[in-house]
Formats: structure tokens, C-alpha cells, sequence
């Protein structure tokens, strides 16, 4: 029987690696996606708006797990062959733009009205008043809700293992399979997770801080 | 040709008509001081002179614009027409001269240096050439609204409309925005304002305006106007203004 040593360390750190991938890539697609989906939902038009918020509705009210299923198995058996990472990866973004594109469309709406209206009255059109006027300071009001959901996520990323897919949280039940010390080895994995999530907490808050400084708050 | 022509304009919110065919025409050069009771359509009535406002019925042409609700047109009328507002509605992540040279740089693709001697120019002539690098916050309330009116300017418009700007100052913020004021309608600037300041209507204004119920109820030349009302609406308002 092995015991929890170095080489099982280095194991859950590689997975470590593996969940912080699959969190970026996760938030690189679901960022873009949040971002459109955000921007349909405030269309004038009502195509996208009932689009974008159709999706967003669907999602927000299917586990993610499901998600994940059709896409490994449910596309498998279509006879489409998806690695595992990219099914966990494409399914956790599908999940991501849907919270993104609700905590961005909140965001932006939370920008006076009368920012609106003093753009416009500066002859800006439609794009120049999104681009110099409400994103920037939508992007203030959007960072702590936005890393809050990403810390969640690097937590939530422990369902891809359904897949096959050893993240920190499967790799960690690996070693214990094989090794039986629950305590030591969850600690570790434990003191991971809060390795990742806790400098976003930080860094969220030193941005914070520091679009704040530059409005002269 | 006058600056402004406004013919038989309608305006309803709903089930309430707030214009009810407002006619009205600013010769260039000339100050109009609107008055009135709130409610009575005073500050619609200026807001749809820059469209900010539509209307449903009538006409408005304001430096050589007609008004209509094509986003082009619009943007081009506003070039020429500026409006300060009550809150100031400064932006707040972007400092002082950054207010200021915005739209003049991407709506009139002005050179960066050039707008920055513009921004320069406007806020001097506001009074405010040490706060180019200020965020808005860190001002005074009457020194944003000195540089809203400062904003407006640097993109050199051939009207000036002002919503009750002086309403969300401390009484004695009111007088350093005034005077900006009187400076540019001594220069000559086109200037339509919505206001409670009886006084400065009296004493700046060429003409003013009362609006009572979403209609011109009386105007004429200020001096007059305010010596001799009228109408038993327009003493009543003096009056009560003057107390």
C-alpha cells in the first residue's frame, strides 16, 4: 500500500493545472459568449432579446451536469467523438455565458440613464456611447459579482470528472483509492483550491481599488 | 433666419398631454428664459429641441436641423446644439479635460492636441483651467456644472439649451454658474433655459417665456413681462417667485 507522498503531491498538482485550464478556457468562451448574449438581451430588436434570453432561461435552469452528458455521450453516440476536455470545457462555458451574460446585462443596466442621455446629447452613436461612456463603467460595477462567479467556478469544475476527466477534486479521490488517508490528502486538496481562489479574491479586490483610485472615489 | 423655429409642437406621456401645440421661434443671438410651475412643459419642451424628447405633432428646426428621429441626423444636429443638465451628468470615470475632449475628438475627429487646447480654451473660459486633470467627484457641484456648461462648449454649438441648471446647487454655488452664463449671452451665443431664477431671467434674458398647462401662456420681452404679467397665471407666479 503507498502512502501520500511527494509523487501523489505532484499528481494533484498536475491536476491542479488541468482545473485552472479547464477555468480558463471555460471563461475565455463563456466571457465572449456572456458578452454577446449580454448586449442581445439589451438589443433593441426583439429577435436577439427573446433569443438571449431564452438561452439564458434554459440554462440557468438545467444542472450543468446535463450539459456535460449530451455533449460526451450525447454527441458520442451521434457519432461524434469529443475528448473529454473539450466537452468539459465547451459545456462549462455553455454554463458560464449564461451567468456572465446575466451579471454583465445587470451591470450595464445599473449605469444612469443620464449617462445615456448626456452621450447622446454629445452627438456619440450607439457603439461610442457602449464603448466610451457605459462599458467602462459597467466594468466597475460588474468585477466583484464577475470574480465571486469565477471562484465559483473553479470550485464547480469538479463535476467534469463524470467524463473521465481528472481534475483536482477526481485526482485527489485517485490517490485516497489507492492510499486510504482521507485527512492528509483532502487537506491538500483543499489547500489548492484555496491557492487558486483565494488570490482572485485578492486581485478582485486590488482591482477594485484601483478603478476606484482613477475616478477620484 | 431665426435659430430656433418651433410650430404647433404636441408632446403626450401617455394618456397625459404635457404640450398642447407650443409654437415659438429664438432669433440667432438672442437669450429665451422658459418659466413656469413644474409639470407645466417647460423642460420637455427643451428637451425635444434636441431630441432627447420626441414629439408626436408639429415642427422643430434648430440651426438649420430639421428635427426628426433618424439617429444620423440627430448626431448631426447635436453637434450644434448643446444642453446642460440639472445633475451636471459629467462622466465620472474620465477626468475633467477627458469630459471635454471625447466627442469633439470622435464625433468631429478633432487631432488630440487640438482638443486638448480646446479643453484648454472652454475651461478657462469657465473658469476652471486648474481642474483639467480633476476626476468630476472631487469637484464642487458648482464647479461640475461650470465644467458640463465647459463640455458643451468645446464642441463650438450654435445653440445652448440649459435645464434648470442651477437647480441641484447650494445657493451660494448658484452665482459662479450664472455668471459663466451671462458671460456667454454677452457673447453672443444662442441660449434657450429652463429656470427658476426670476432675477436672472429678468436681468439676462431677452425674452421670456411662461408655460402654464403645456402651452405658451405669455411672453414677450423680459423687462416687460415681469414690470406688467398679463395674465392672472403669470402675477400669480411672479409673486409667489418674488414672495
Amino acid at each position: 500500500m503507498t502512502t501520500f507522498g511527494w509523487p501523489e503531491f505532484l499528481f494533484l498538482l498536475r491536476a491542479a493545472g488541468w482545473t485552472l485550464m479547464l477555468t480558463a478556457i471555460a471563461c475565455a468562451f463563456g466571457g465572449i459568449g456572456g458578452g454577446v448574449l449580454a448586449l442581445m438581451r439589451l438589443s433593441r430588436h426583439p429577435l436577439p432579446r427573446r433569443f438571449a434570453t431564452g438561452y439564458i432561461l434554459v440554462i440557468q435552469s438545467v444542472p450543468v451536469l446535463m450539459v456535460l452528458f449530451m455533449s460526451y455521450y450525447g454527441l458520442a453516440i451521434a457519432g461524434v467523438e469529443v475528448p473529454p476536455l473539450l466537452a468539459a470545457s465547451l459545456s462549462l462555458a455553455v454554463y458560464v455565458s449564461a451567468y456572465l451574460a446575466e451579471i454583465w446585462r445587470g451591470s450595464i443596466e445599473a449605469v444612469p440613464f443620464q449617462q445615456w442621455e448626456a452621450s447622446a446629447a454629445l452627438a456619440l452613436s450607439t457603439p461610442q456611447q457602449y464603448r466610451y461612456i457605459v462599458l467602462p463603467q459597467a466594468l466597475r460595477i460588474s468585477l466583484p459579482p464577475s470574480v465571486g462567479f469565477l471562484v465559483q467556478l473553479v470550485k464547480n469544475t469538479s463535476i467534469v470528472s463524470v467524463v473521465g476527466f481528472v481534475d483536482l477534486a477526481r485526482a485527489g479521490q485517485l490517490i485516497n483509492n489507492a492510499t486510504f488517508q482521507p485527512f492528509q490528502i483532502f487537506a491538500a486538496v483543499a489547500a489548492l483550491y484555496f491557492a487558486i481562489c483565494f488570490p482572485l479574491s485578492r486581485l478582485s479586490r486590488h482591482l477594485e481599488r484601483a478603478l476606484h483610485a482613477s475616478s477620484g472615489h | 433666419m431665426p435659430a430656433v423655429v418651433i410650430e404647433d409642437v404636441h408632446k403626450r406621456f401617455g394618456p397625459l398631454e404635457v404640450l398642447k401645440g407650443v409654437s415659438l421661434s429664438v432669433e440667432t443671438g438672442e437669450v429665451v428664459a422658459i418659466i413656469g410651475r413644474s409639470g407645466s412643459g417647460k423642460s420637455t419642451l427643451l428637451r425635444c429641441i434636441n431630441g432627447l424628447e420626441a414629439f408626436e405633432a408639429g415642427r422643430i428646426e434648430v440651426a438649420g436641423h430639421k428635427l426628426d428621429r433618424d439617429p444620423k441626423h440627430l448626431r448631426e444636429l447635436r453637434k450644434d446644439v448643446g444642453i446642460v443638465f440639472q445633475s451636471y451628468n459629467l462622466f465620472p470615470h474620465l477626468t475633467v479635460g477627458q469630459n471635454i475632449m471625447l466627442s469633439p475628438r470622435i464625433t468631429q475627429g478633432v487631432a488630440t492636441a487640438q482638443a486638448k487646447q480646446l479643453a484648454q480654451e472652454v475651461l478657462a473660459q469657465v473658469g476652471l483651467s486648474e481642474k483639467f486633470d480633476s476626476y468630476p467627484d472631487n469637484l464642487s457641484g458648482g464647479q461640475q456644472q461650470r465644467a458640463a456648461i465647459a463640455r458643451s462648449l468645446a464642441m463650438r454649438p450654435k445653440v445652448m439649451l440649459f435645464d434648470e441648471v442651477t437647480s441641484a446647487l447650494d445657493p451660494e454655488l448658484t452665482g459662479e454658474v450664472l455668471l459663466v452664463m451671462e458671460g456667454l449671452a454677452k457673447g453672443g451665443m444662442t441660449m434657450l433655459l429652463v429656470t427658476h431664477e426670476m432675477a436672472f431671467a429678468r436681468r439676462v434674458a431677452d425674452v421670456t417665456v411662461f408655460m402654464h398647462q403645456g402651452r405658451i401662456w405669455e411672453s414677450g420681452r423680459s423687462e416687460q413681462l415681469f414690470t406688467a404679467p398679463r395674465t392672472a397665471e403669470m402675477q400669480g407666479f411672479v409673486a409667489a417667485g418674488l414672495k
